[in-house]
């Protein structure tokens, strides 16, 4: 019996939502890793393309961070950061953003900044936007990576460091932001996607063996099911082999990931498989 | 117009107390040597501006050098938090920390503007964010021609630029390749600048997606081999990925961050950057 963790579950989805030939804005971390499982999987030409300026990466293994030499090297263009932005991302060019998040609200608007209390005082003190708001402002979709639990799923954001849906319908356009926002958000316990009428995130995908409960629980606000809930098939061995290739093709020390800032879900059921 | 001397003298020349530095680089060619020199001479109350401030914003913070970061991303990037900025935002240890923070199309855009000598930039971005509430120089602007509304922001113009190259050639022209970030803007916005080099070599021979800088538009060169360490200089170093992971260790601690400077940064001359690896951690 094949078994995997929940990490293992969510970077396969994630990497099975890229389509080959897209255009892909990679953020750091998990995003990172699943963009780089669908090229290594079915998906060998997704143009990957990072903050740091370099337009189809191809690099052969998780680069550590979103500047390292691989990816210039291995690029088809290196260009600078104001031209990544302004030239590339700004105009709307890139299909979709891949993106993480220390918490998410029901409108996938995003925080990246603090955690409570208050700015100038924060219990917890986040690196900051990056390049999350203009990637979420513009490309024509953005999927959303990162582990659930009360905390990450957040009933009120202390912080909207960038925005999915704002308040709701009409939040986007109100605010002139071009793309489309959040299609996707992929967790360690299930799929979810914006409701077409409210814009707030419905669960449309679990895992085998996570129960409903379960997602609910691990979710600050009164989660919503889809009628057309859909069990999300398990790895395959050959996703399996390939993702842990190339997270073991990292240096020692470098994996396995370091700790998000915000505690991750508990993954009980880490090996949900067997 | 360039001249060619050593780090501390650059260094001392080009910096003073209260003085607003951008030390530029976007995870390649950061000049951490630079950094260090800045520390040994005991510079304060800085504003430091970096788009993605790291471990050697992380050392300047924690030395009491720095009053005010402006930035867009704070972290030790692919290990985690920066822990002497968050030590000085949320304990104000060694010394209260003023924010400004922005989004990275800001930011690069904010030093566009000081390059090209304009007061402000103009994107669309920030909107809907809380990032405008907390952050002076981010405004509404209504286009003049379309009659929609953008995101204006206001230009970088530092006292001081400080980046690391690959190389220069004798008479001061810089060349360098690869992951090349915002350097040149900051260069450009900056009153005076100091770059650290690889080499000085006698021809800045072609080489693909290079920036050269030419002499007239540079303040100060000094050469210190390794000078990006734990950072990499393409075709030069490779990134020290080992450093960045044990740089979580020694920062998270308050007396072992100040045993390592003591070490590897006051116990050291300027040029004995070149020489440090991840055993010296």
């Amino acid at each position: 019996m094949l078994t995997y963790t929940a990490d293992e579950m969510m970077t396969v989805t994630a990497a099975r939502s890229l389509r080959n030939g897209m255009t892909c804005f990679v953020g750091i971390g998990l995003p990172s890793e699943a963009a780089n499982l669908a090229r290594a999987t079915h998906a060998p030409d997704l143009v990957l393309i990072y903050e740091s300026g370099t337009i189809g990466s191809k690099p052969g293994q998780v680069p550590l961070s979103i500047g390292d030499g691989i990816l210039a090297e291995t690029a088809d263009s290196v260009v600078s950061v104001p031209e990544i932005f302004n030239y590339w991302l700004q105009p709307g060019r890139i299909d979709v953003g891949f993106l993480g998040a220390a918490q998410l609200d029901r409108y996938g608007n995003i925080n990246t900044t603090v955690i409570g209390p208050a700015y100038d005082s924060p219990g917890v003190r986040l690196p900051g936007a990056g390049g999350a708001p203009e990637i979420a402002g513009a490309c024509k979709e953005v999927t959303v990576v990162l582990r659930q639990s009360r905390r990450t799923f957040a009933r009120q954001l202390d912080f909207v460091t960038s925005v999915g849906f704002g308040d709701g319908p009409g939040s986007r356009q109100r605010l002139g932001l071009s793309g489309g926002g959040p299609r996707l958000v992929i967790t360690d316990l299930g799929v979810l996607r914006p409701d077409p009428d409210t814009c707030e995130l419905v669960l449309t995908g679990i895992y085998a063996g996570v129960p409903v409960s379960r997602v609910q629980e691990n979710t600050g606000w009164d989660l919503k099911v889809s009628a057309e809930l859909a069990e999300i098939l398990p790895p395959t061995e050959a996703e399996l082999a390939a993702l842990r290739d190339l997270l073991a093709s990292r240096s020692p020390a470098a994996s396995p990931a370091a700790p998000a800032p915000v505690a991750p879900a508990p993954v009980a059921a880490a090996g949900v498989g067997d | 117009m360039a001249q060619i001397v050593t780090l501390a003298e650059a260094i001392s020349a080009a910096i003073r107390d209260g003085d607003t530095v951008a030390m530029e680089g976007f995870t390649h060619l950061i000049p951490h040597a630079a950094g260090h020199e800045v520390i040994r001479q005991r510079r304060r109350d800085l504003t430091l501006v970096r788009m993605t401030p790291d471990i050697i914003y992380d050392q300047l913070i924690g030395a009491g050098c720095t009053r005010k970061l402006v930035f867009s991303w704070a972290g030790n990037p692919g290990v985690g938090s920066l822990h002497r900025f968050r030590d000085a935002v949320e304990n104000a240890w060694p010394r209260p920390l003023e924010l400004e923070e922005h989004s990275h199309a800001g930011m690069a855009n904010r030093f566009a503007a000081g390059a090209a000598g304009l007061p402000f930039a103009v994107l669309r971005g920030y909107r809907g964010t809380t990032l405008p509430a907390h952050t002076a120089g981010v405004a509404d602007i209504v286009c003049p021609f379309t009659g929609e509304t953008l995101t204006a922001v206001s230009a970088l113009r530092p006292d001081v630029a400080v980046i690391h190259a690959q190389r220069a050639d004798a008479q001061g022209n810089v060349q360098y390749w690869g992951i090349s970030g915002v350097q040149k803007e900051a260069v450009l916005a900056a009153s005076r600048s100091v770059v650290t080099v690889e080499e000085i070599v006698d021809r800045l021979d072609p080489r693909p997606g290079a920036v050269v800088l030419p002499w007239w538009a540079i303040s100060y060169i000094a050469v210190v081999p390794g000078g990006a360490h734990p950072s990499y200089a393409l075709g030069y170093s490779a990134r020290d990925n080992d450093f960045y992971q044990a740089w979580d260790a020694i920062s998270r601690d308050r007396q072992r961050f100040a045993d390592w400077l003591d070490e590897h940064v006051y116990g050291r001359a300027a040029a004995g950057h070149a020489s440090r690896s991840v055993t010296a951690c």
